[in-house]
């Protein structure tokens, strides 16, 4: 399919796809064994400029939008989607200073991001707390010229090796989720620190870990946006980024897809490769049709975003929802073509199988997701009445 | 710091096809690349930049179409490029290469060091790089797996041998060849991409760069390639015993004996 990309997304392509190849394939099934999280890959990253791509250009990134980080994520997840999560992560955890912060706030903490020198995360989840969002429990004090947090937050992708974290707190508990206030803490802050790796189905190269806030005083400079605008915060940031797991969905996808093309045509049965069996081909198309259209949305999607697009929650939801439900069947299916030999760990499918199954839980599951959209149907249907 | 780093296109395959009839490599149909080992050079003198400051320069010596190899250099991080391309250029040996290179580095102006990688994978000589240095009469050191100080207008490198490494100073202006050791090659970054896709790399014929074409191309090229074959490094030692004066009586008496055997 001719998507049409512009120079400098081919070029954004063509690098990241150069750094899946070269550098994270080799080393993808050692860290997920090992769950060891890529420092050299994001030094790579940094090196080659694509840490910024997403980054407005003042800031010293690239300029690019969503898109841009889309095709990134998606290059480097067709090698290994727990490494692409260093990158996705820190685009979840800084979109909210993109999107929300003050001048001095993005000087202060876009540069690095762009240039690599540091990580982002984003904490939200609680364990009381996941899919309703609204029932996280850490709280936000006013102390002066400081806010005192209290409370953990789990689960959070780049946790221990972020150095920048956006936070949702409640500043005021009265109010329920209009209380609540995004704020960014640095890490080595005191009264900031981590629970333990959490031991994971997949994405293993990525860390997984609480953030523990014990009377964490952070300077009130650090609150994005206003008081009572974390929710938003928090709501905007992911329909934006919804498209970048979406896309390491497909890149997941694509990666299996391509293994599983490459083994039916090397592995004979019956006197011949399984590629001439109808069965096998069939799902090879079903496969590639599935690829495609997700790809195809996931784009569209990007590029309404990019565009300056009002609202996209729904459609940001339907690619999420779509190319996740993707990614596990195609995975799926790359395993069952590769038959016993996919469910072994010395061969890559199995791993990208367990891989996929996250990009349908996390940044909100897929049923919350259908949830969004049905909403967004029923309000639009309403109004047009 | 100013750095000019020699690059070299070769055939992207690792099995070089030689011509039976003239003994030179077959290179029609067969795409090309930036000889392998210079990439360390590259790399190394976009690092010594980066820790030092200064300016990196590709060079070539080739046909026009090289000039798409030394874009590759700009995308990795280096400055500036420059081909030397002329008819007069053409079926140069080693000898005639590391002249019109001399001549082109002269033009070039001020440099500090020079970077060559240890050889190309299609000729395998080695010797353009220290023959470069004589042409300028700089002092040289090949094999290089470590360059340890760069200070007071002096270089310090490990060169690789084949059972260790020496360590070897020399003063700056120095030409250095590096082996596969010493870095890992980056990969371009978008913002060189872009502004290499930009950059104007000059060509410079023989007019430009004051070469006398009695030296340059086939005109300048004494070497007849008879054979080619890899040399054995694997030589069998044996220890003298006995007296000085024993041990250098045996030796000649050996010399003697394996240079009759030779000749007769
Ligand atoms: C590896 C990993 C990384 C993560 N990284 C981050 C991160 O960086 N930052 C962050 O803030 N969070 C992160 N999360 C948290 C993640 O976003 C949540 O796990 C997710 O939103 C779901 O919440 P939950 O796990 O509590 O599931 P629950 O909310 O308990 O859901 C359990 C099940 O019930 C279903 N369900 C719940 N409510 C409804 C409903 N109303 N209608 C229909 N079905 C419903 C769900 O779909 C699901 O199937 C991460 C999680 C994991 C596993």
């Amino acid at each position: 399919m001719e998507y049409f990309l512009t120079e400098e997304q081919e070029m954004i392509k063509d690098l990241a796809k150069r750094i899946a190849d070269e550098k994270i394939a080799p080393v993808a099934l050692e860290y997920d064994e090992k769950g060891i999280f890529p420092r050299d890959i994001v030094n790579i990253l940094a090196q080659s400029d694509l840490c910024g791509v997403y980054i407005p250009e003042e800031y010293g990134g690239l300029g690019g939008g969503i898109f841009e980080m889309a095709l990134v994520v998606e290059e480097l997840s067709r090698a290994c989607g727990g490494i692409a999560l260093a990158f996705a992560g820190t685009g979840l955890g800084i979109y909210p200073v993109i999107l929300f912060g003050n001048e001095q706030q993005k000087e202060k903490y876009l540069p690095d991001i762009a240039s690599g020198k540091k990580l982002a995360a984003f904490g939200l989840t609680e364990a009381d707390a996941g899919s309703d969002a609204a029932g996280i429990q850490t709280t936000a004090t006013k102390d002066g010229d400081y806010y005192i947090l209290n409370g953990t937050k789990q689960w959070i992708t780049n946790g221990g090796e972020a150095d920048i974290y956006t936070v949702i707190a409640a500043t005021d508990k009265t109010k329920g989720s209009r209380g609540f206030s995004a704020f960014i803490v640095e890490k080595d802050t005191p009264g900031f620190s981590f629970g333990k790796k959490e031991e994971k189905m997949g994405i293993r190269a990525s860390a997984t870990r609480e953030l523990i806030f014990e009377d964490c005083k952070i300077p009130k400079e650090n609150l994005l946006g206003r008081e009572g605008m974390g929710f938003i915060v928090a709501m905007k940031t992911l329909d934006r980024t919804r498209p970048g797991v979406a896309a390491q969905a497909v890149g997941i996808a694509q990666g299996a897809f391509d293994k599983a093309v490459k083994y039916s045509r090397e592995r004979h049965q019956f006197g011949q490769p399984i590629s001439s069996f109808q069965a096998i081909q069939h799902m090879l198309a079903d496969m590639a049709i599935q690829i495609e259209a997700a790809r195809a949305l996931v784009y569209a999607t990007c590029r309404t975003i990019d565009a300056g697009a009002k609202n996209f929650s729904k459609e940001s939801a339907m690619c999420k929802v779509f190319a996740s439900d993707v990614a596990m069947k195609v995975t799926t299916d790359a395993v069952q073509i590769f038959g016993g030999y996919g469910y072994m760990k010395e061969y890559p499918v199995e791993k990208m199988m367990r891989d996929a199954k996250i990009t349908q839980i996390y940044e909100g599951t897929n049923q919350i997701q259908r949830n969004i959209i049905a909403l967004e149907l029923i309000k639009a249907a309403s109004r047009s009445k | 710091m100013n750095v000019i780093v020699c690059i070299k296109q070769v055939p992207a395959t690792n099995e070089v096809k030689i011509n039976k009839q003239t003994n030179t490599i077959i290179r029609e149909g067969i795409e090309s690349i930036i000889n392998p080992f210079d990439m360390y050079a590259v790399e190394e003198g976009i690092r010594i930049k980066e820790k030092l400051g200064g300016k990196v320069t590709a060079i070539s010596m080739g046909i026009p179409s090289v000039v798409d190899l030394l874009r590759e250099t700009l995308e990795l991080g280096v400055d500036d490029a420059v081909l030397l391309s002329d008819k007069a250029f053409a079926g140069a040996d080693t000898l005639a290469t590391a002249y019109t290179l001399s001549m082109g580095i002269k033009k070039l102006g001020k440099y500090d060091i020079i970077l060559c990688g240890k050889q190309a994978t299609d000729g395998d000589t080695a010797q353009v790089g220290p023959s470069l240095a004589e042409k300028l009469g700089i002092p040289h050191i090949t094999y290089v797996k470590r360059i340890e100080k760069i200070e007071d207008r002096k270089i310090r490198a490990q060169r690789m041998t084949e059972d260790g490494y020496e360590v070897i100073e020399t003063t700056l202006p120095a030409l250095l060849t590096v082996v596969k050791e010493i870095n890992e090659p980056r990969l371009p970054s978008i913002k060189n991409k872009l502004r290499a896709k930009k950059a104007h790399i000059p060509i410079w014929t023989a007019e430009d760069i004051n070469a006398d074409k009695r030296l340059t191309g086939l005109n300048g090229s004494p070497t007849k390639v008879v054979r080619t074959f890899v040399p054995d490094m694997k030589i069998d030692g044996e220890m003298v015993q006995g007296s000085p004066e024993e041990q250098a009586a045996y030796l000649v008496q050996k010399l003697c004996k394996l240079y009759f055997k030779k000749t007769s």
